[in-house]
């Protein structure tokens, strides 16, 4: 089922699409967290998108989609992949506009890498489109590999050349002639920080030399569209700090970028707009701030005196949440309704219920809560609770 | 096509430039053949009756095409190493031309490949061997008839080096199918003496027909329809290999 090929996204209206609607009228679609998702598109992971996995695309689509793209870099829709009985993606609608980040969000496995592989041409997906600047990831590959930049989760440099070489190497098979080639990888070395190292082999670079070198190679050709698979895992504190300035640097030049990662703190420094997924679905997006307001309000964090009684402290404090506090190591967190008054009535309570306070604190929730909200336990027991008061 | 040539031309040399900088491998091209060279000739040599000519004669035709048929081991290890490090990725998402990344490897297991047989035949001359009976003309189709057998063993390799998991796989590919491959045939010892079932290996194995074919071509040995037998059999593997590399090239990076 390929929602929205014909229809000029954005926005997808799920009536315009071939989707049958969902029994009942529910106006904004809600996953079992309560997480608003993205208003306007189908239920996410509720479409029967991946049940004609062997349906091959339709001939008599436009090749490309330009004129309805506006100003999109890359829009998927209902993109499917299977290995054998594992659906890597199964059914991933995506948009990014022009000269911003989208940071795919998940655990190992979730089908983040998957994505990436389709929309850089390296992989035929089984059902779903996907236009990046307007071309089509399948049938117009060849002219989109001009188009787009890839940097992996490995550093996929040469190790027996040198960085010159490499990046010379790079942009040959770009097509440049061999002294703009290598022009191109002296000014990209430069911009690197890796000159002084320019005709050493790469197998004496340290591991974060690698990755800049690696992101050097996929900036060769000035593609308007970047993906970053992974881009800091593995690397050292500092590295990742300048890879991120970089990354910063070529999207206020006007790149696209789209980056997956398993770090919260990335997509949140980095990202334009985040899009968690899990299982080959996409299971939340928006802006990080969206995400952290959906998750529910502030956090109180209260650490507890050593030989306080933990269980006391969580039924005292049960009843300013919607959800079950949760205690660990003498740690008790909660998401509060409101702010204001909170501390006050949080010692209120304990001191009632004799339980003695060594610490306490308000916090915005992280990204962390976001997702563990989204794919952990703590979600399925929201989910519980829902169930109970409804 | 004239884009095919290019990026050929540009993997082929990122392929070749190692080669100087690694003297490890410089060492697997020219000393371990040539010390085989020595040990078989002065060790094995005296005791192996090749039926009236010198054991040098017989020998050097021989053990140059053995080297040549594992000179596309570079490839194999190569591209093992290319699809484990995301180089291949890399190359796939280029505009690039598809094949290239294939071609340009096995066309530079064409130059090392000349190199060592240059090295394996100087040494050759150095302790006895003299080219008879021929001409300028037959030496270079010799020549030119091993870079071809390379060049279909190379596709070979190209198939291992993207089917096994490691290069450690791949060694003990080479190990295990080429080098009884190269045993089982006229390169180093006549046929004729070999037990029955191994003779009659012996008597179709592309190696007896490509060694028989430079004896023939370089020292003027008898050899038959084995010259045409050899181009056939290498044209052959390559017709079969190639495009097996090339499906599974396209598998292996994930297409």
């Amino acid at each position: 089922m390929r929602v929205g090929a014909r229809v000029p996204p954005p926005p997808i209206v799920p009536a315009a699409s071939s989707v049958p609607p969902p029994p009942t009228v529910q106006a904004p679609a809600r996953n079992r967290t309560g997480i608003l998702i993205s208003a306007g598109t189908p239920p996410v992971g509720a479409g029967p998108y991946c049940l004609d996995m062997d349906a091959s695309l339709p001939a008599d689509l436009p090749a490309s989609t330009d004129a309805s793209d506006g100003d999109l870099a890359i829009s998927v829709r209902g993109l499917c992949k299977a290995y054998g009985d594992v659906r890597a993606l199964d059914g991933v609608d995506l948009d990014v506009k022009r000269g911003t980040v989208l940071g795919l969000l998940g655990p190992n496995g979730a089908g983040k890498t998957t994505v990436v592989r389709v929309l850089a041409t390296l992989l035929r997906p089984d059902a779903g489109t996907a236009t990046v600047t307007g071309l089509d990831v399948v049938r117009d590959a060849a002219k989109l590999r001009e188009r787009i930049g890839l940097a992996g989760q490995y550093a996929a440099v040469d190790e027996n050349l040198t960085g010159l070489e490499n990046l010379t190497m790079v942009g040959r098979l770009y097509g440049m002639r061999r002294k703009l080639a290598k022009a191109r990888g002296l000014e990209l070395l430069d911009r690197f920080e890796l000159d002084e190292a320019a005709n050493r082999p790469v197998k004496t670079y340290s591991g974060g030399m690698r990755r800049r070198l690696d992101l050097a190679d996929a900036l060769v050709a000035k593609p308007p569209v970047l993906f970053l698979d992974e881009p800091t895992t593995g690397l050292d504190p500092r590295s990742r700090l300048s890879l991120w300035e970089t990354i910063e640097g070529l999207v206020a030049d006007g790149t696209t970028v789209l980056l997956t990662t398993q770090y919260l703190d990335e997509a949140d420094r980095l990202a334009d707009t985040i899009v968690v997924i899990d299982h080959g679905k996409v299971i939340a997006k928006g802006t990080s701030d969206e995400l952290k307001d959906r998750v529910g309000g502030e956090r109180l964090e209260v650490r507890l005196d050593d030989d306080a009684d933990v269980d006391a402290a969580v039924q005292a404090l049960a009843p300013m949440s919607d959800d079950r506090p949760v205690a660990e190591d003498g740690l008790v967190k909660l998401s509060v309704r409101e702010r204001r008054g909170s501390i006050v009535e949080a010692v209120r309570r304990l001191s009632e219920a004799g339980v003695g306070v060594d610490d306490l604190a308000m916090r915005r929730p992280t990204l962390d809560d976001v997702f563990l909200s989204l794919t952990g336990h703590v979600a399925e027991e929201r989910a519980d609770a829902e169930e109970q008061a409804a | 096509m004239r884009r095919l040539v290019s990026d050929t031309l540009v993997m082929a040399e990122r392929n070749l430039v190692r080669f100087p900088r690694a003297p490890e491998l410089l060492v697997a091209f020219t000393v371990q053949p040539v010390m085989f060279v020595l040990l078989f000739r002065y060790v094995f040599g005296g005791a192996i009756n090749t039926g009236g000519i010198p054991y040098v004669e017989f020998l050097i035709p021989g053990i140059i095409v053995q080297n040549i048929a594992f000179g596309g081991f570079v490839t194999a290890l190569g591209l093992n190493e290319d699809v484990h490090k995301g180089l291949i990725d890399r190359f796939r998402s280029l505009p690039m031309a598809r094949p290239a990344v294939l071609a340009g490897r096995t066309l530079s297991d064409v130059v090392t490949n000349l190199l060592s047989m240059t090295v394996l035949t100087i040494t050759g001359l150095i302790i006895g061997f003299s080219f008879q009976d021929t001409s300028a003309l037959n030496v270079i189709a010799g020549v030119g008839l091993m870079l071809l057998f390379g060049y279909a063993f190379s596709w070979v390799f190209a198939l291992v080096g993207l089917l096994v998991s490691s290069p450690e796989a791949a060694n003990s590919f080479g190990f295990i199918a080429i080098f009884p491959l190269t045993f089982i045939s006229s390169a180093f010892v006549p046929p004729a003496s070999m037990p029955s079932v191994l003779r009659a290996f012996a008597d179709v194995n592309p190696f007896t027909y490509v060694v028989d074919a430079i004896r023939h071509l370089w020292i003027g040995f008898p050899a038959g329809n084995h010259v045409w037998g050899a181009v056939v059999w290498a044209l052959a593997i390559i017709a079969v290999f190639a495009p097996l590399a090339v499906y599974r090239y396209r598998r292996a990076a994930g297409g």
